[in-house]
């Protein structure tokens, strides 16, 4: 099956959000002059059960510390997490329930893996730890599925080497596998190919889409990396300046970006078929999170911005099925500034 | 800019059979072997290659900046005095210093070997007529010191006709010729965003005009709207004062917008090189078509990809033979044993290190493809609207 079909199914009877994200944010206080940085605002997402939602932005747009509050390694200044439809509540209890169901896999796999243990000590970890063994299955045996699932084979190979022994890529699916041993029903993973070489970068997003598609494991796939979102997901959330600014169908969203933000992004990204000349629709690079612009954050780069821009939040705005923008340009009220922006 | 894919000017730098070793004896790391590039005047060559194939150690030997324990063991690097494609940014260029390249190469037409060049000819030379940007301007930058001390350092050691203020006042000019504010002198590198460093970088390196900038990975740790800017703030620039650019970078797709001719490196070797446009549509190497295939396409259908399978390899323990054979899904039997050597390929601007190129076997469909026609090639990437 395609990766196109497999989304269209998906799309078609979509049922609530496995995992959901309520209006969460975070702000974080600098030590000595309690500068407040508004690292997330107010973002809510939905998982879908089978789904793999990209979430895509700059660097400093805070989508790792969404994925930090989705994993519930910091807690949300406001705003809530939900499992199942039931609201997650913080505590130690609560807490291995939740990372046993909700795994997190790091950008890094140089620094995620303990040079000094192996393959194996990092697989039984978790197996023991939250009892995941099955019974009459030992543990060399279970930590062999692992390896034999992130396609580490032949798996009786690399179970006794050390990370330093594994290249890049291989040490990447050692931590998806890691991070599989609990066997979560969602899993984070924060930019998971970009310390990869470009040649194995295939081999691991192919590999997530083969939990997805075999195991039915819900993936929330962070990147800046805007081509590989719409090749692997099936949904796309763009985040600017901590505010998630528009989210929808992954092609739709590409093909037909609505925000002006996402519209800048898909024209800065490399694309050889472009033709070469590259109309840069805006300039700069993203606010200060410390003072956020009031209004709509991306205003004062947008070509569009219009006087109430500067003013009010935008709202969300349904721009077609499951496609949603928070620009001013596509709020019904706002219609004359629509056509005009038409026009252009 | 010269129109993609064709490749005009004049051979400014032609690499010989460079071959580049980290360390000596039998566990010697063979990390390039047996350069051939040519960078032509005016140019952009593009130098792709994934972490370790050697691309970044080429760049250095080229310049004589390797450190131990890296080791030149063979080649030439032919530096060529070509005349300039076109007039100077600085009018006041020749009235302040006279011809940076060193004593009795000054000469039109004069070659100099980089290679067996004297520490007194490097030290001319670098600045003046080869320019660094590296990819960390944080690391480039010294922290301690302003950008105008910076800048003006570079013209106090190269044009000592220069009084104070004039050099000052030059270094304001290079700022906004990059899009920076001269008031942005008096800041220190942690006061600039990384856009602004590595700016700051491309304007010292063009301080002095030099025929050719070497660049590497210049803007893969910034975001992708500031990457776009600074290359289209680098062919305009080009443009405008015309010096050829090496380019290096693991991200092929950018290349193909950005440069002229591409040059593929695997394990220490150039496997492929092309004009950019024949690369991108018509690859002849296997790694090279499969380096393609591991770029998502922004638009069009959405299909599964491949990538390439298995692991770049450990430079340290090689392949026997063409360094790609494991993971090649065309591979023969007398890959496994011999190094295949570059096969000119027609057109003549164009050659592949593959036993499958050889002229003695049928090449698979994948690495036949028809040239781009030169007519239907779109005008290069970058002209800033």
């Amino acid at each position: 099956m395609t990766v196109t079909q497999a989304a269209a199914e998906r799309a078609a009877g979509r049922p609530g959000g496995l995992l959901e994200a309520r209006g969460l944010t975070r702000h974080f206080t600098a030590p000595r002059t309690r500068a407040v940085v508004h690292a997330v605002d107010n973002a809510s997402m939905v998982l879908a059960p089978g789904s793999i939602t990209a979430l895509v932005g700059e660097s400093g747009s805070g989508k790792s510390t969404l994925a930090r509050l989705l994993a519930g390694l910091v807690p949300p200044t406001s705003g809530e997490l939900a499992l199942d439809g039931k609201v997650v509540t913080p505590g130690r209890r609560g807490r291995r329930g939740y990372a046993r169901d909700v795994q997190l896999v790091l950008q890094d796999p140089f620094s995620s893996l303990n040079p000094v243990h192996d393959v194996r000590y990092h697989l039984a970890r978790p197996l023991q730890v939250h009892k995941m063994c099955p019974p009459g299955v030992s543990l060399d045996d279970a930590i062999m599925a692992l390896l034999e699932r992130v396609a580490l084979t032949p798996a009786a190979q690399f179970i006794r080497k050390y990370p330093h022994e594994l290249s890049g890529g291989q040490r990447q699916r050692v931590a998806i596998a890691r991070a599989l041993a609990v066997q979560p029903r969602v899993l984070l993973a924060d930019e998971p190919v970009s310390m990869l070489d470009v040649s194995i970068r295939l081999g691991v997003l192919n590999l997530l889409a083969d939990l997805r598609e075999n195991d039915g494991l819900t993936i929330l796939y962070i990147t800046h990396d805007i081509a590989s979102a719409r090749y692997l997901s099936d949904d796309i959330a763009v985040m600017y300046a901590g505010e998630i600014v528009e989210s929808g169908p992954a092609v739709t969203v590409t093909d037909e970006p609505s925000h002006p933000y996402t519209q800048l992004l898909l024209s800065a990204a490399p694309n050889p078929d472009g033709g070469g000349t590259v109309a840069l629709t805006a300039r700069g690079g993203g606010p200060s999170l410390l003072a956020p612009p009031a209004g709509c954050r991306f205003h004062p780069r947008c070509p569009h911005a219009m006087a109430i821009c500067s003013a009010t939040e935008p709202p969300a705005v349904t721009v077609a099925a499951g496609h949603v923008s928070s620009c001013w340009l596509h709020a019904p009220d706002q219609a004359p500034e629509k056509g005009e922006r038409e026009s252009r | 800019m010269t129109a993609r894919g064709v490749v005009t000017g004049t051979p400014l730098i032609e690499v010989r059979g460079l071959r580049v070793d980290y360390g000596a004896g039998p566990d010697a790391v063979h990390a390039v072997v047996d350069a051939d590039l040519t960078l032509h005047s005016g140019t952009v060559l593009g130098l792709a290659g994934e972490s370790g194939s050697g691309k970044s150690t080429l760049a250095y030997a080229m310049t004589r900046l390797l450190r131990a324990p890296g080791m030149i063991t063979g080649g030439e690097v032919l530096l060529h005095d070509g005349a300039r494609g076109a007039d100077g940014y600085w009018t006041d260029r020749s009235a302040s210093h006279g011809p940076p390249v060193p004593a009795g190469s000054s000469a039109g037409g004069h070659t100099l070997d980089l290679l067996a060049a004297t520490e007194e000819q490097l030290r001319e030379l670098r600045w003046s007529r080869i320019a660094v940007v590296m990819q960390s301007a944080m690391h480039a930058l010294n922290p301690v010191m302003t950008v105008a001390t910076q800048l003006t350092d570079v013209l106090r050691a190269h044009l000592p006709g220069l009084d104070k203020e004039a050099r000052r006042e030059r270094a304001g000019r290079l700022l906004e010729m990059v899009g920076i504010g001269a008031d942005r002198l008096t800041s220190y590198p942690h006061q600039l965003s990384g856009g602004m460093r590595q700016r700051v970088m491309i304007a010292m390196a063009l301080a002095l005009e030099p025929a050719v900038v070497i660049m590497d990975e210049p803007t893969t740790a910034l975001d992708v709207v500031t990457q776009r800017e600074i290359l289209q703030e680098l062919a305009q620039l080009q443009h405008e004062l015309s010096f050829a650019v090496l380019f290096i970078t693991h991200d092929l797709s950018l290349l193909v917008e950005i440069a002229d001719s591409i040059a593929v490196m695997y394990a220490g070797r150039l496997i492929e090189r092309a004009p950019a446009q024949s690369l991108y549509r018509a690859p002849r190497h296997p790694y090279t078509l499969g380096l393609l295939n591991s770029f998502p396409a922004l638009h069009g259908p959405r299909r599964r990809m491949t990538g390439i399978p298995g692991s770049p390899p450990d430079l340290r323990n090689p392949p026997s033979g063409c360094a790609f054979h494991p993971r090649c899904r065309f591979a023969m039997d007398v890959c496994r044993t011999d190094v295949p050597h570059a096969f000119s390929l027609d057109p003549g601007d164009r050659s592949a290190a593959c036993w499958l190129q050889d002229g003695h076997v049928a090449v698979p469909p994948e690495l036949a493809a028809g040239e781009p026609a030169a007519a239907a090639e779109p005008q290069k990437a970058g002209s800033a609207s």
